[in-house]
C-alpha cells in the first residue's frame, strides 16, 4: 500500500465552529465538527466517507478546498500543505482539486449558458489556447454524455441528471487530480443515479482521478469506493479497504449502519442492530468513546477512556475498546 | 414542427379553456352536494379503499398534464400497500387525490372513483364527496404523514398544542382528557418524558423525533388508513430503521392499513404486503411483494431492480436504464416506456397496453405478455 503515490493526506484535521453569545459575542463553546481526522487517498483510487448527517463529513470536504479555514491540522496535496498556501499559490492549486456539490439545482448559475459554466474556469486558468477553447469544451461535454447543441442552453432547460453531468463536466474540464464529490447522487432518482455513478467511474479510469466520495448511502459507497472511512461525531471510527469493511465490520457503529440499510428482498429478514436514540450534540460530545451512549455492547471502560484508533489488520483501523487484534473481547 | 404563430394561437386557446374550467369550478364550489351523490357500494367488503380508473389532471398554461392517468388498485383492510416509482410518476398525486388535497382548481380529479369503506358502514366516493364530508374523513378516517417533518409542523406552536388541535377539531373530549390523550400519544411513539415534550417547540427536537411527533399526530383519531408519503426519505439510515420499526408496531396495534409511498425499493420490500409500481402516471406492474421482487416482469421494474447498487455485488458496471422519463405534456399514444425499453417488440407501437394478469395477484402492463396470453 505504501508504495502507491498519495494524492492527498490529511493529518489530524480539526475544525471547530465557535458558539457566540451575548452582546459582546463572547465565545462560550465550540461545535467540534471535525475532531482529529487523518487518512490518505492514493492516486486513482476512491475514498468513500460515510456517516449520518451532522457527523462532519461535508465539513472535511469544504475544509480541504479551503472554503472554510481549518482550526488545526494539515492537508498534504502531493506533499505541499494546502492550509499554509498564500492566495496566489492557492490559485495555481485550484485546477488540481475540484468539487462536485450535492444539489445540481443550486450549484449552477442560472444566468450562464452551459458552455460558459464549463468553460469559464478553463479560460481563467489557461488550460487550452483560445483557438481550441470551444472544441475543448465540446469534447468535455461529449465525454460527460451531453450533446454538442447543449452548449448554448441554460441550466433550467435540463433535468436533474443532466445538470449533475454539467457539474461533473465543469470539474473535470480542468484536468484535476482530486475531485471531492459531496453527495453527488443523493438528489437523483435510482435509474439516474446509476448513470451518474457509471460516468464517474468511466472518467476515473480514463484520467486516473482520485475521488473523495462523501455520501450517507452505504450501497453507493460500497459500489464506487476502494477504501471506506466511517465517521461518527467528527471522528473516524473505522477505516478499511471496501471488501474488508463490508465483510468484517469491526466497530459496533459500522455494524449498526450496515444492518440498518433496507434490502430489496422480501425473504431476507436481517438480524438488525437497532440503535437507540439520536446522534448526540457535537457541542458536548459524550466522554470516552463518543458512541457509548448508543452502543449496544457498551462496557464501563467505554464511558471513561477514549479508545485509540488502532490498526488491527493491514489497512484496517478501528477505534473500539472491545475489538482487539481482529477479534471481539 | 409547428410555426411560431400557430404555437401562440394554441397557447391562447389553452389559456381560454383553463379560464372557463376555473370559473365552472368556482361556481360549483359552494353548492350543496346531496349525500346520495357520493354514497356508493364497495365492490369487495374486505377492501378499505378501492381506487378505480382514477384520472387526475393539472391544467397548466402550456397544456394539460395527466399526472395520474387511469390508476386502479385496492387497499385491503389491515395491509400495507407500497407505491413505488421515480419522481414525477404520479405517486404523490395519487395520495393527494385520496385526501382531496390537490391544489384546486388547477389540479382536479377529472374521472374515476375512490371508494372508501368508512367506519360507520356507509362507503363514500371520495372523488365526488363535498368539502364538508371530506372534513369528516380527514384525520378521523384517513390521515397523512408527509416527507419533511420540519415543514409539516408549525414552528411557532408547541408540540402539545399541535396534537391537541387535531383532537379539539375532531373529537368531543374535554380539555384535561385531551391533555392525557396527547401525552399517551407521545409515549406511544416511543418518546419518554411526554410532559416535557408537550411544552417544547419543533426546533428543539431532532429530525427523527419530529417524524415521531408527526406520526403521533396522524394517529390521534385512530384512523383506518394512514398515507405515508416518503416518511423516511429525509432521515438517516439508523433513524429510518427506528421509524420503520415503529410504524410496523403501531399498524398492528391500532389495526390500520398503510399506503406507503416511496422511491426506495428496500423500504418497500421490508414494509409492504402489496406493491404497485408506477411510471409516468400509470400503473405498470402490481402484485404481492414476493411477485414483484422475486419475479418482476415489466422491463422497467427489472431495470429499476438492477440499477440499484447492491451490497453483495461485485465490481461490474452498474446497469442503467437509458434515456429519461418522457415529457408529461403530450404523452405519446403507445407504451410510455417504449423508447427506453430494451425488449421492445413490434406490438409496442400499438396503443398503451392494459394490465394483464399473470397470476391471481400479479398484473403487468406490457405488450409482451398480452402476446403470450393470445397464444
Amino acid at each position: 500500500m505504501s508504495e502507491k503515490e498519495k494524492t492527498l493526506e490529511l493529518i489530524d484535521l480539526k475544525k471547530y465552529y465557535p458558539i457566540k453569545k451575548g452582546v459582546l459575542q463572547k465565545v462560550v463553546g465550540h461545535v467540534k465538527a471535525v475532531d482529529g481526522v487523518s487518512f490518505h487517498i492514493n492516486k486513482g483510487e476512491t475514498f468513500g466517507l460515510v456517516g449520518e448527517s451532522g457527523c462532519g463529513k461535508s465539513t472535511i470536504g469544504k475544509t480541504i478546498i479551503r472554503l472554510t479555514p481549518p482550526t488545526a491540522g494539515q492537508a498534504l496535496y502531493k506533499g505541499t500543505d494546502i492550509f499554509s498556501l498564500d492566495k496566489k499559490s492557492l490559485r495555481t492549486l485550484r485546477p488540481h482539486v475540484q468539487m462536485i456539490f450535492q444539489d445540481p439545482y443550486s450549484s449552477l448559475n442560472p444566468k450562464m449558458p452551459v458552455g460558459e459554466i464549463i468553460g469559464e474556469a478553463v479560460r481563467e486558468h489557461g488550460i487550452v489556447s483560445d483557438k481550441d477553447y470551444r472544441e475543448y469544451v465540446m469534447n468535455i461535454m461529449k465525454i460527460c454524455g451531453l450533446r454538442p447543441y447543449h452548449i448554448d442552453r441554460y441550466p433550467h432547460e435540463f433535468s436533474g441528471g443532466q445538470r449533475q453531468r454539467i457539474c461533473i463536466a465543469r470539474s473535470i474540464a480542468l484536468n484535476p487530480d482530486l475531485v471531492i464529490a459531496d453527495e453527488p447522487v443523493s438528489a437523483l432518482d435510482v435509474s439516474i443515479q446509476a448513470q451518474i455513478i457509471n460516468l464517474m467511474k468511466d472518467i476515473q479510469q480514463r484520467n486516473g482521478i482520485s475521488y473523495l466520495f462523501i455520501s450517507h448511502d452505504l450501497s453507493v459507497v460500497e459500489y464506487i469506493s476502494d477504501v471506506v472511512g466511517v465517521m461518527y461525531l467528527g471522528s473516524l471510527v473505522e477505516l478499511a479497504p471496501k471488501k474488508e469493511l463490508f465483510k468484517h465490520p469491526a466497530h459496533p457503529y459500522t455494524q449498526a449502519l450496515l444492518s440498518a440499510v433496507p434490502v430489496p428482498d422480501p425473504d431476507v429478514k436481517m438480524n438488525r442492530v437497532l440503535l437507540q436514540g439520536d446522534i448526540p450534540s457535537p457541542v458536548n460530545p459524550p466522554s470516552g468513546c463518543k458512541f457509548h451512549t448508543r452502543c449496544p455492547y457498551a462496557k464501563p471502560i467505554c464511558s471513561e477512556v477514549t479508545p485509540e484508533f488502532k490498526e488491527h489488520a493491514p489497512g484496517h483501523k478501528c477505534a473500539c475498546h472491545l475489538y482487539n487484534d481482529g477479534s471481539w473481547v | 414542427m409547428i410555426s411560431e404563430k400557430d404555437r401562440k394561437e394554441q397557447l391562447k386557446a389553452i389559456k381560454k379553456e383553463n379560464a372557463r374550467r376555473y370559473r365552472e369550478y368556482n361556481r360549483n364550489k359552494n353548492k350543496k352536494v346531496a349525500e346520495s351523490t357520493y354514497l356508493t357500494e364497495m365492490k369487495d367488503d374486505s377492501n378499505l379503499l378501492e381506487i378505480e380508473d382514477l384520472h387526475t389532471c393539472f391544467y397548466t398554461d402550456i397544456g394539460t398534464v395527466r399526472a395520474v392517468d387511469g390508476v386502479t388498485f385496492n387497499i385491503p383492510k389491515g395491509k400495507t400497500v407500497g407505491v413505488v416509482g421515480e419522481s414525477g410518476c404520479g405517486k404523490s398525486v395519487t395520495s393527494l387525490s385520496v385526501m382531496r388535497l390537490l391544489q384546486e382548481p388547477q389540479g382536479q380529479i377529472s374521472f374515476g372513483s375512490i371508494r372508501f369503506n368508512s367506519k360507520d358502514g356507509k362507503p363514500v366516493d371520495i372523488a365526488k364527496a363535498s368539502i364538508k364530508a371530506m372534513e369528516k374523513i380527514r384525520s378521523r378516517e384517513i390521515s397523512m404523514i408527509f416527507q419533511e417533518p420540519m415543514t409539516t409542523l408549525n414552528p411557532v406552536l408547541t408540540i402539545g398544542k399541535q396534537i391537541d388541535e387535531v383532537l379539539e377539531l375532531h373529537t368531543d373530549l374535554k380539555k384535561n382528557e385531551r391533555y392525557q390523550k396527547v401525552c399517551d400519544l407521545i409515549s406511544m411513539v416511543g418518546i419518554s418524558n411526554a410532559d416535557r415534550i408537550y411544552k417544547m417547540y419543533p426546533h428543539e427536537l431532532s429530525g427523527g423525533m419530529r417524524q415521531r411527533i408527526v406520526i403521533a399526530m396522524s394517529l390521534a383519531c385512530d384512523p383506518q388508513l394512514i398515507i405515508a408519503d416518503e416518511p423516511t426519505t429525509a432521515l438517516d439510515v439508523t433513524i429510518q430503521a427506528q421509524i420503520l420499526e415503529l410504524m410496523r408496531d403501531l399498524k398492528d396495534k391500532i389495526s390500520a392499513s398503510i399506503m406507503l409511498i416511496t422511491h426506495d425499493l428496500g423500504v418497500v420490500a421490508e414494509m409492504a404486503d402489496i406493491v404497485v409500481v408506477m411510471y409516468a402516471g400509470r400503473i405498470i406492474e402490481l402484485g404481492t411483494t414476493r411477485d414483484i421482487f422475486k419475479d418482476p416482469r415489466h422491463p422497467y421494474t427489472i431495470g429499476l431492480m438492477k440499477s440499484r447498487p447492491n451490497m453483495i455485488g461485485e465490481d461490474e458496471k452498474l446497469y442503467s436504464i437509458p434515456g429519461n422519463v418522457p415529457n408529461p405534456i403530450n404523452l405519446p399514444n403507445h407504451c410510455y416506456f417504449k423508447n427506453r425499453c430494451e425488449s421492445c417488440i413490434g406490438k409496442c407501437n400499438n396503443p398503451y397496453p392494459g394490465l394483464v394478469s399473470i397470476s391471481d395477484t400479479h398484473k403487468v402492463a406490457c405488450w409482451r405478455f398480452i402476446e403470450e396470453e393470445a397464444k
